[in-house]
């Protein structure tokens, strides 16, 4: 069990120490793309991406660090990515919002909601063509379930009974526009799927561990040929939609609301659950210096790193 | 071995042999296993491939091409079909932000070969939302490759191309070159995509075409050869990448000009090949370069209003006429009417 809970704390601390310190360095001006945080959601990245495979494929959205880091992205590329260099995990082509990374099967990242659901759909149907047991993870959030791509989607998923597992990490917020004024009040997103024709459920979104146990379950049927599942999450974004600062001067969520999330964050709970499970404040600590030497050298690597040219990066508008 | 086939026998033809050569080929669309079987450009294909390779699908433009686009990111090459182009407009989001973009975003890592098949609908009252001509919009975004074959032959080698490029690929088919037969040879074989065709020599203007314009080129050029005048035509028939190499050529040996388009005139393909020519080869051009396009309002659906709609032979012939200060006899024009105007041919009984 402390095994698989301080994979889980590392993998969340990576990415929140990651971010944080993107949020820090963010004012220097060289990370110059649009950054979306996920502080305070790394619970969902890090348990599914521990839950799944590295040859399992995964898609996201234009919030996708954390998704990437928990699926076994390499950090070095991810930040030189972010800095626009050509070291990046996509040649310095595509930023923060455009991540992608082959050798563990993270494909891609798109920055239009909704865009890459359809696609992680396509890689649910190839799975099934070529008949391996892999499963295709999409991540994505509840503005994306507004788009009509995403019933399309859900739909031929539903058709064809494809190996998708659709992770929705409800925050409640499409940038600032809140939930009551996009679905209506009483429905739920798990609910609506289902009756859609693909099993559904729900959990806490910050319980980590509790994201794997359950995950991991769908994961294992999905493989045995039970087709798929959609898993939707609450959780909470701790920073602005886009960018490195908080922005509850903006006043478009209550100062109670905010509180209490912060109350349930993820890192805070896996760190209670480690203690309670024998594991020492040291121990702890070593991780986390661990992580920020390792951080440190990510940062260095993307600073370091050259720019891309034309000459030498775009050699074709074609394959 | 050749023999004399219609268009959409060829693309069915083309479509199986793809299929054989390799069994990542996947095809499907919206009636792609119905009765009809999208004008039967996809007979026999789901007895001898079976419902996982050949299949029908929601009626979801956009997420399918979506769905298409990843599964050609792991080794399943697609071939989507829609009965009209019309309907794909739904699928901007994913032919522009997904299809074309995924070499260049990604670090020129993967690309997206995916071919798609639009129908563009043309008379029998096809109106406003079954017959637009937007392959200049296609062709204005980097990353897709746009095709437009004339003839049976060159539907079968560019489609063959098409599924076995390694990028997106629209493949714009005009509903009335389905019939028009040409000889076909019966193996496989590719027409290289980027590559025009010169169908006739000429040596007094250039007339650059593509797709069933081409046809109406032809019949005008003949006509035009009563009153001396030598037309050479240019097919492109692939609008992105575009052939500028024998545009060019052909266009400095007779130094004048006429782009064709089945489209509206502005920001079209005949907009682009006219712009083109102006600025890299002036010095070639004896007289200012003349355009023919459809007109600029939506295309009608009342047989009384296609009538003046669609053009043709007959434009073409007085346009190029009165470049060359030639009258035209009436009886000549009146020749190149097609009557009745809105059929492609006599074994035309519609619906659609």
């Amino acid at each position: 069990m402390s095994k698989l809970l301080i994979d889980l704390y590392t993998s969340a601390l990576r990415i929140r120490l990651t971010e944080q310190e993107i949020s820090a360095r963010y004012s220097q001006n060289r990370m110059r793309c649009p950054t979306h945080l996920s502080i305070g959601q790394e619970g969902v990245a890090a348990a599914v991406g521990l839950a799944l495979r590295n040859d399992d494929f995964a898609v996201s959205t234009h919030r996708a660090h954390a998704h990437y880091l928990g699926k076994g992205g390499n950090l070095n590329t991810m930040m030189a990515e972010i800095y626009g260099k050509k070291t990046g995990c996509s040649g310095g082509h595509g930023g923060s919002m455009h991540l992608s990374d082959l050798s563990c099967g993270f494909i891609g990242s798109t920055s239009i909601v909704g865009n890459s659901i359809p696609i992680g759909v396509g890689l649910g149907l190839s799975i099934q063509l070529n008949e391996t047991d892999q499963v295709s993870c999409i991540y994505f959030g509840d503005g994306s379930v507004e788009e009509g791509a995403f019933y399309e989607s859900v739909n031929y998923a539903a058709v064809r009974n494809l190996p998708v597992l659709f992770m929705c990490e409800n925050n409640f917020f499409s940038v600032y526009s809140p939930l009551d004024v996009r679905q209506p009040k009483d429905r739920k997103i798990h609910e609506m799927v289902r009756a859609m024709g693909v099993r559904s459920d729900v959990g806490d979104g910050n319980d980590t561990l509790g994201i794997y146990n359950k995950v991991s379950d769908t994961v294992k049927e999905m493989r045995n040929g039970k087709g798929p599942f959609f898993w939707e999450f609450y959780t909470y974004r701790h920073l602005e939609h886009c960018g490195p600062n908080w922005d509850d001067n903006l006043g478009y969520r209550s100062e109670v609301e905010v509180k209490e999330w912060l109350g349930k964050d993820p890192l805070v709970k896996l760190k209670n659950d480690l203690i309670s499970n024998g594991v020492t404040e040291q121990t702890i600590n070593e991780i986390k210096l661990k992580l920020v030497a390792e951080i440190n050298v990510a940062f260095d690597f993307a600073e370091n790193s050259e720019f891309p040219t034309m000459e030498e990066s775009y050699k074709s508008e074609y394959k | 071995m050749k023999r004399s086939i219609p268009f959409s026998k060829a693309i069915n033809e083309a479509i199986h042999i793809a299929m054989e050569k390799s069994k990542s080929v996947i095809c499907f669309g919206l009636g792609a296993n119905d009765p009809k079987r999208i004008f039967g450009t996809t007979e026999g294909l789901v007895e001898k491939f079976g419902e996982s390779r050949v299949f029908d699908m929601p009626t979801s433009e956009n997420g399918m091409t979506g769905v298409g686009v990843g599964a050609s990111l792991n080794g399943i090459r697609p071939i989507m079909i829609h009965q009209r182009l019309d309907f794909f407009l739904y699928a901007l989001d994913q032919v522009v932000n997904s299809a074309a973009k995924w070499y260049f975003m990604f670090g020129l890592k993967k690309s997206a070969p995916i071919t798609i098949r639009l129908i563009i609908g043309h008379g029998w009252g096809q109106g406003p939302t079954h017959s637009q001509n937007l392959q200049s919009w296609f062709a204005h975004i980097p990353g897709l490759k746009v095709v437009m074959p004339t003839s049976a032959d060159d539907a079968k080698g560019l489609l063959l191309s098409s599924v076995f490029d390694e990028n997106p690929v629209i493949f714009l088919e005009h509903r009335w070159l389905h019939n028009v037969h040409s000889e076909v040879p019966e193996e496989y074989y590719e027409i290289p995509i980027g590559k025009a065709k010169i169908v006739s020599e000429g040596s007094d203007i250039t007339i650059v075409s593509y797709s069933y314009m081409t046809l109406e080129a032809t019949h005008a050029a003949k006509v035009l050869k009563k009153y001396g005048i030598s037309c050479e035509i240019v097919d492109l028939r692939t609008i992105r990448p575009l052939d500028w190499e024998t545009v060019f050529t052909s266009v400095k040996k007779t130094g004048k000009l006429l782009a064709l388009d089945s489209s509206s005139p502005f920001a079209s393909v005949a907009s682009e090949i006219v712009s083109r020519v102006c600025l890299d080869i002036f010095d070639s051009l004896k007289m200012s370069p003349l355009r023919i396009t459809q007109p600029d309002y939506a295309s009608p659906s009342s047989f009384g209003l296609t009538k003046h709609y669609y053009r043709g032979a007959k434009e073409i012939v007085m346009e190029v006429c009165k470049a060359f200060g030639v009258n035209p006899d009436d009886n000549d024009l009146t020749e190149l009417e097609k009557k009745p105007h809105d059929v492609p041919g006599d074994w035309f009984k519609g619906p659609f």
